[in-house]
């Protein structure tokens, strides 16, 4: 796991990210830049998770949730949205894929579609409910979840990976992943201050 | 030895008093991950299996420095169930048969 406090990708400015206001709303002031860039990483984690158009699919296996395709994705980053169940047993791996992928897909989508839909909608402050929070605070881990793997996150690397971008343009995405990392930590902590 | 006083098919009962059958063989456990934040992972804890911050921290902390720890016990189909929702929340998590994960 990665602890915001030990690594601090970033200085926490209350001023930025999430932020419960005093009358307890939880608030996310975005710039130009930021809109963009949200935008299109929940894009991407959208065709990442839902590259089947609906008309394409068994309408009966959909309406009962069962996936068409219930094999460990090839992609690493779609494996580890979507990992498998049984880590010793590749048949009730597959097993439990036919009866649950289908849902845990929709739902990433559905989160991610949240967050697309009020990015749009909304001006520089966006204002969440307590579900839209929830549903925001998903679908950033699963950018989180997906990028970091592509960057080949590991416990100990940051500062290397960090390194490298400063002489690798294709590594610059670390500063992404950071700042998500910010998004993510301040998101919890307005979730959390509530109880 | 006594006559038998109790009628037979009582004995079918799944549950009597005191003599309830406890099924718990199966275990959901969370694997370490170099992404997933300390807080994150806390929260997911306590809103999902509405663990106390103390417990959710407490297990929070073995998954990182022990590299798994088992959140919850029950029967296959509950664990099936809980490993789908830590999946929606993005944990790395799997179910076993208690005593037969490695």
């Amino acid at each position: 796991m990665s602890d915001f406090d030990s690594d601090a990708p970033l200085e926490y400015d209350p001023a930025h990210g999430f932020i419960r206001t005093a009358t307890g709303r939880i608030v996310l002031r975005v710039d130009e830049l930021e809109r963009g860039l949200l935008s299109s990483l929940f894009t991407q984690i959208i065709d990442l998770l839902d590259p089947v158009p609906a008309d394409q699919l068994d309408p009966l296996a959909q309406m009962v949730g069962i996936a068409e395709s219930a094999q460990r994705p090839d992609d690493a980053a779609l494996a580890r949205l979507l990992p498998d169940a049984y880590p010793d047993d590749d048949a009730a791996s597959v097993d439990f894929r036919r009866y649950t992928e289908r849902d845990l897909r929709d739902g990433k989508v559905a989160r991610a579609r949240i967050a697309l839909d009020m990015l749009a909608a909304t001006g520089p402050k966006i204002t969440l409910t307590e579900d839209q929070a929830e549903a925001w605070m998903l679908a950033i881990n699963d950018v989180r979840l997906a990028l970091g793997t592509r960057l080949g996150i590991e416990e100990e690397n940051h500062e290397a990976l960090v390194r490298r971008a400063e002489t690798d343009p294709s590594a610059s995405a670390i500063h992404v992943y950071d700042w998500l990392t910010y998004l993510a930590e301040t998101l919890v902590r307005c979730l959390q201050s509530e109880d | 030895m006594p006559a038998v006083v109790t009628a037979p098919t009582e004995l079918d009962l799944p549950a009597v008093d005191g003599l309830v059958w406890v099924d718990h063989p199966w275990i959901t456990i969370v694997w370490n991950d170099p992404i997933n934040l300390m807080s994150y992972v806390t929260h997911v804890l306590m809103s999902y299996f509405s663990y106390s911050r103390p417990a959710a921290e407490r297990l929070m902390l073995q998954v990182h420095q022990e590299g798994r720890a088992v959140v919850s016990t029950g029967t296959r189909e509950e664990m099936e169930r809980d490993v789908a929702a830590m999946h929606s929340y993005g944990l790395w998590a799997t179910l076993a048969k208690d005593g037969s994960e490695g």
